[in-house]
């Protein structure tokens, strides 16, 4: 599984925002970095096909082979992560996941349960997800993407909210089943610290490299 | 559309002179009528501004339902000039038939209106199998309505005269004339009023005072064109410009309607009433809405009289239906159940001699009620002027106290 | 798919308000060919300026629409500007709410009977503060200078003004510019008026133009508080279109005309006066004045008018139902010397069938108008101003200028007189308030949240099913609660388009008005009030027992 981006340039009024080519092996997080309002929100939007009006865009989003640049976000198989959980709020824990599921999927209860004890929530099927901790609940919306079976993962600031201590952990948790899974992995953060647990080339909407401050 | 050809002739033979075989002809086409009724649901619209009258046209129904399987829905009306402005609308659109009026509680001025526009089915009367109980020489109101002849164009139901009502436990010697009442509201300020014209009653009431002060009524009788309008009102504007700052609130403002007039008096705002239903206050008692220590009386030289009607618009949907509820009212059962003061108190429009014994004792047994006169205690019923007369003074009301300045 | 919903939904705001409007124009110069009016002429304007009442009911039209729509404006603004942030503003909002379900009918019939020299505060009092023993001789209701139509209107418009602020604030940055003014020294109370109010006021615009114009053509209200020596020109359009004199009703139709025109200008007026007033009010903002010594008696005089329009509402409805089980009550008694039910008994077989139609009625005229909404915003959910400016178009435009010629209209197409069609014209008011009520939460609501569905590959339909329908839940069924009171409380359209055979309970309790029974027209305001509010309750209850347990749809 590859996400490839070729020659990706969005203008708005004739300004140029962005103008990237890459490529994201299976495993391996891109890093997009940059200070708030220089195009990172407009460049995932772009690539789950939410660019709202006013924006102009040419070039090719290609996922696995196939070009899905013309496609509506359902079709796109890209799974995303927000900075908040957006747990759907009346449903609970077990029905955001199912919500995630395909529904073809047979043994979804059985599914479900893996997928909460890989994040260490075994048995929280019929809690109210506004009862649980931020980690929880990032935790939840991470396994909900990845059991919609998704071909590629876009991270838009999903640690910014939590603690320091929390956040170390979530994103090890977060790339660690990435790369297990062999996800191609699009990081958009401004925390250079991100940058450096994610591992990856870093670079800003321009596909400029970006050098990462020494640890 | 057969049994409509039927009652046309049968109605036409009706209006011609009664001979035995029109009769035979005539008990025919009602049962065919009776027939075609049958199933049909009649869209009474009449005020609906009473529960008294409500109740009892309620129960009009449920008999109506049981003896000729016709429906009555009662549609309440804020003006009976909805119901007439209804069939306008229809015939403006063409509707002319299955309307959605199928008859009218109506009277004076939307009863000439209606008829001399051609919205009314008739002359439907005498085709009526009730009509020969109707007594039409002791109450004239009945042939003619406001000096518009009926030509058997509205079944009549009941009849009105207008009466005061008083409170003896505050008022225990009440103005018995025009000029009385004058010299009382000058002694007595804010304790009377009437209804705003052009209201029916408030109207009636100015007519009232005309017939008092003038020397000669009967010039009312014919259109107010052919009178020296001006000169026969005079006396009428000097008694209300005379009357008004000493009217309830300094005549700034007046009661919408007789059943606001009669809050007044039950508020103790004021101290005199009126009604055109000689029973009003004796039923009003009986619910609880008036003390009992309220009279009624009328003017030693009598007060206005009228009859209340029973009209079916031309484009009726369900003619036979409204044709068999005409018929009902008059029955004897139902007519004296609206006399009955303890549910409407309205004055019958048959004569108690061309009733059954059975029926008679019917009308015999009913207790008037304490507040309401005895029939050779209502004084002399006056006929209504001209509906012209209406019309002018109640224009000429609006535009003299009823706009303020 | 959904433009069309927002098509079909101009189209049913639109529509009506246009061929009704043309039906009204065409006899206001004299053309009806079924009254015999065939060719055009100024005879209706002629006989309309010779009314002798005219300059009169203008003025009335004219005086109380400024005055009501000036005073529930500031009152409104008083009460958010002292309450806003403060224990008690979440209670107050939520007595509030239910206020807009209230029949304006009902809320003048309890006034009313309230202020009445004979009514409930007059008996209070006497005869032991005021020596009366019977109703004074003062003129209080009907009062020629309309005052007590204002009060009318304005203890219905304040909850209705104070609900639109409530749905603008979070559009206006209010806490933290609130906070920046009190840290600069500033009175919260006058704080609010300096910082916020301009840019609520811009949000509300709309909705006080539908005040303005109602408070300068309504109906019922002016039949029961308002003056009758002239009444305001809406009563007199509405008493010429039913008189028995056929001729008259030309002369009401050019009524309906110069009824417009008048909200036209009052509007263009009230338009040019924001301009002038935004002027004066910067200046005022800016010269520095910070208003503290001013903020407590402002919060007085705030929380006296808040408890003002609460308690007239309250007590006016309390005063309905016990005179709907009064058995005689003379003045002056406070209580009735005898209860009974005697009148809810005489009144019983008829009021099952009519609360039935009603409630059949009001439920198809909103779940249709809900579609229709949802429909509207999926397609547009930020609607252009001239959009916008057509959804408020059947609520600006005066019902008595543009409901005859409708239902004229369904006449010619023998669409009256039933249910359905009855349902339809209430849609054409009903639709305005669900989407003013259902916009703003819809705007809200969290984008993310369908990105994040899509994302997990749900297609737009569930999306819009599974996802955003259920997370505003509570906001539609508050859209359902507002749409179903509306409906409930139309007068005219039910009359005239119902062609009486198609009855509600307003249409019963305003025909039951005119007898002045109080019993009454108790029994039936309490039904007529009590029928909005069950659905109220409804509304409040469902969602509260759906998502029990689930924190996170408490609020929104």
């Amino acid at each position: 599984m590859t996400l490839i981006v070729d020659d990706l340039t969005i203008t708005r009024a004739g300004q140029p925002m962005v103008a990237l080519s890459c490529r994201v092996a299976p495993g391996e997080v891109l890093t997009v970095m940059g200070p708030s309002g220089s195009g990172k929100s407009t460049l995932l939007a772009a690539l789950v096909g939410a660019l709202p009006g006013g924006f102009r865009m040419a070039g090719r989003v290609l996922l696995n082979g196939r070009d899905i640049t013309g496609l509506p976000t359902h079709a796109r198989r890209l799974g995303i992560l927000f900075q908040d959980d957006i747990l759907f709020p009346h449903l609970s824990v077990g029905g955001n996941l199912g919500f995630g599921l395909p529904a073809r999927v047979p043994e979804r209860d059985r599914l479900i349960a893996e997928a909460l004890e890989d994040a260490d929530l075994a048995g929280m099927e019929r809690r109210d997800p506004a009862s649980l901790s931020g980690g929880q609940r990032a935790r939840v919306a991470l396994m909900r993407t990845l059991l919609s079976g998704p071909d590629a993962l876009l991270l838009d600031e999903p640690f910014a909210r939590l603690d320091s201590a929390l956040r170390a952990r979530m994103r090890a948790f977060v790339f660690e089943r990435a790369r297990r899974r062999g996800l191609p992995v699009v990081l958009v953060t401004h925390d250079s610290a991100d940058a450096v647990a994610a591992g990856g080339p870093v670079i800003d909407v321009q596909g400029r490299p970006v050098a990462l401050p020494s640890p | 559309m057969r049994r409509l050809l039927a009652l046309t002739a049968a109605l036409t033979l009706a209006t011609a002179d009664q001979t035995a075989q029109a009769q035979a002809q005539d008990g025919l086409a009602w049962d065919s009528v009776v027939a075609a009724a049958r199933g049909q649901t009649v869209y009474w619209h009449a005020w609906g501004g009473d529960p008294r009258i409500n109740a009892f046209i309620a129960s009009v129904g449920q008999d109506l339902q049981a003896r000729h399987g016709v429906t009555l829905e009662h549609v309440r009306l804020a003006d009976t000039a909805d119901a007439v402005t209804r069939v306008i609308a229809e015939r403006q659109a063409g509707r002319d038939s299955g309307g959605a009026v199928d008859a009218i509680w109506i009277n004076g001025a939307n009863f000439a209106a209606m008829k001399d526009q051609g919205l009314l089915f008739g002359p439907f009367t005498q085709a009526l199998p009730n009509w020969p109980l109707v007594d039409t020489t002791a109450n004239p109101a009945i042939l003619v309505d406001f000096t518009q002849p009926v030509e058997g164009y509205g079944s009549p139901w009941a009849m009105f005269q207008m009466v005061y009502e008083h409170d003896t436990a505050v008022l225990p010697e009440p103005p018995r004339s025009i000029d009385a009442l004058r010299a009382w509201i000058a002694d007595n300020p804010g304790r009377f009023t009437y209804p705003q014209p052009p209201d029916f009653l408030g109207t009636s009431f100015l007519k009232q005072v005309l017939h008092g002060v003038l020397d000669d009524p009967s010039m009312l009788m014919r259109p107010a064109e052919d009178a020296d309008y001006d000169a026969v009102t005079a006396p009428l504007w000097t008694f209300l410009d005379e009357i008004t700052p000493n009217l309830w609130r300094q005549g700034r403002a007046y009661p919408a309607n007789e059943p606001a007039l009669g809050q007044l008096l039950a508020d103790g705002e004021v101290d005199i009433a009126f009604s055109f239903n000689p029973g009003r206050a004796s039923a009003a008692i009986a619910a609880g809405e008036l003390p009992d220590t309220v009279r009624t009386f009328v003017f030693d030289d009598g007060t206005l009289a009228n009859a209340s009607f029973l009209a079916i618009p031309y484009n009726a949907a369900n003619r036979e239906g409204a044709l068999v509820l005409a018929n009902l009212i008059l029955d004897p059962a139902i007519q004296a159940r609206a006399q009955d003061p303890a549910i409407l108190g309205f004055q019958t429009v048959l004569g108690l001699d061309r009733l059954s014994d059975a029926d008679r004792a019917r009308f015999r047994a009913l207790d008037l009620g304490i507040a309401t006169l005895a029939p050779d205690a209502m004084g002399m019923g006056l006929d209504e002027p001209h509906p012209s007369w209406m019309t002018r003074i109640a224009e000429d009301w609006v535009a003299r106290y009823g706009t303020a300045p | 798919m959904a433009r069309l919903g927002l098509l079909a939904a101009l189209t049913v705001l639109g529509l009506p308000v246009l061929a009704g409007l043309a039906g009204v124009i065409g006899p206001a110069f004299g053309y009806l060919p079924a009254l015999g009016g065939q060719a055009f002429s100024l005879e209706p304007w002629r006989g309309l300026l010779a009314w002798p009442g005219l300059a009169g009911a203008v003025r009335l039209s004219v005086v109380t629409g400024f005055l009501a729509t000036l005073i529930a404006l500031g009152l409104t603004f008083l009460i958010v500007a002292a309450w806003q942030g403060r224990p008690g503003f979440a209670w107050l909002t939520r007595v509030l709410a239910p206020m807009l379900a209230l029949p304006h009918a009902a809320a003048a019939f309890g006034l009313a009977f309230l202020i009445a020299p004979s009514g409930w505060i007059a008996r209070g009092l006497s005869p032991w503060a005021t020596g009366w023993d019977r109703p004074p001789d003062l003129l209080i209701v009907n009062d020629p200078l309309g005052l007590a139509l204002v009060a009318g209107l304005v203890v219905k418009e304040v909850p209705f003004l104070l609900l639109m602020t409530l749905a603008a604030l979070p559009q206006t940055d209010s806490h933290r510019s609130l906070l920046v003014a009190q840290s600069l020294g500033y009175g919260r109370t006058v704080g609010w008026l300096k910082v916020v109010a301009p840019r609520v006021y811009a949000q509300i615009r709309l909705p006080v133009y539908a005040v303005l114009a109602y408070a300068m053509s309504v109906v019922d209200v002016a039949v029961i508080l308002g003056p009758t020596r002239p009444p305001t020109l809406a009563v007199q359009i509405l008493d010429w279109t039913t008189d028995p004199d056929l001729s008259l009703r030309f002369q009401a139709a050019a009524g309906s005309v110069l009824q417009l025109g008048l909200v036209v200008a009052a509007l263009g007026v009230w338009r040019a006066g924001e301009g002038l007033v935004g002027g004066l009010w910067t200046r005022w903002a800016t010269r520095g004045a910070r208003g503290v010594v001013a903020d407590p008696a402002l919060r007085r005089l705030a929380t006296g008018a808040a408890g003002a329009v609460g308690l007239a509402v309250g007590l006016g409805l309390a005063g309905l139902f016990l005179w709907s089980v009064a058995g005689l009550w003379r003045f002056p008694a406070a209580w009735p010397e005898v209860l009974t039910l005697r009148t809810w008994a005489g009144e019983v077989v008829a009021l099952g069938p009519v609360t039935g139609q009603t409630a059949l009625i009001a439920l198809g005229a909103t779940v249709a108008a809900l579609v229709l909404a949802v429909a509207a915003l999926q397609a547009r959910p930020d609607p252009g101003r001239w959009v916008l400016a057509l959804i408020y178009l059947p609520l600006v435009v005066p019902q008595i200028a543009f409901v005859p010629g409708l239902a004229s209209l369904a006449l010619v197409l023998g669409l009256d007189g039933t249910a359905v069609s009855v349902a339809l014209a209430h849609l054409v008011f009903v639709l305005p308030y669900v989407v003013l009520v259902l916009a703003e939460p819809w705007r809200a609501w969290d984008h993310r949240a369908g990105l994040a569905a899509a994302a997990l590959g749900a297609r737009p339909a569930r999306v819009l099913w599974a996802v955003r329908l259920p997370m505003l839940f509570r906001a539609l069924l508050a859209a359902v609660a507002v749409g179903f009171a509306t409906s409930v409380a139309q007068y005219l359209p039910t009359l005239l388009i119902g062609a009486g055979r198609v009855g509600t309970i307003t249409t019963e309790a305003v025909a039951l008005a005119s007898s002045s029974n109080r019993r009454l027209i108790g029994v039936w305001a309490v039904v007529q009030m009590a029928l909005p509010l069950a659905m109220f309750a409804l509304c409040l209850l469902l969602p509260a027992l759906l998502f029990r347990n689930r924190q996170g749809m408490r609020t929104g």
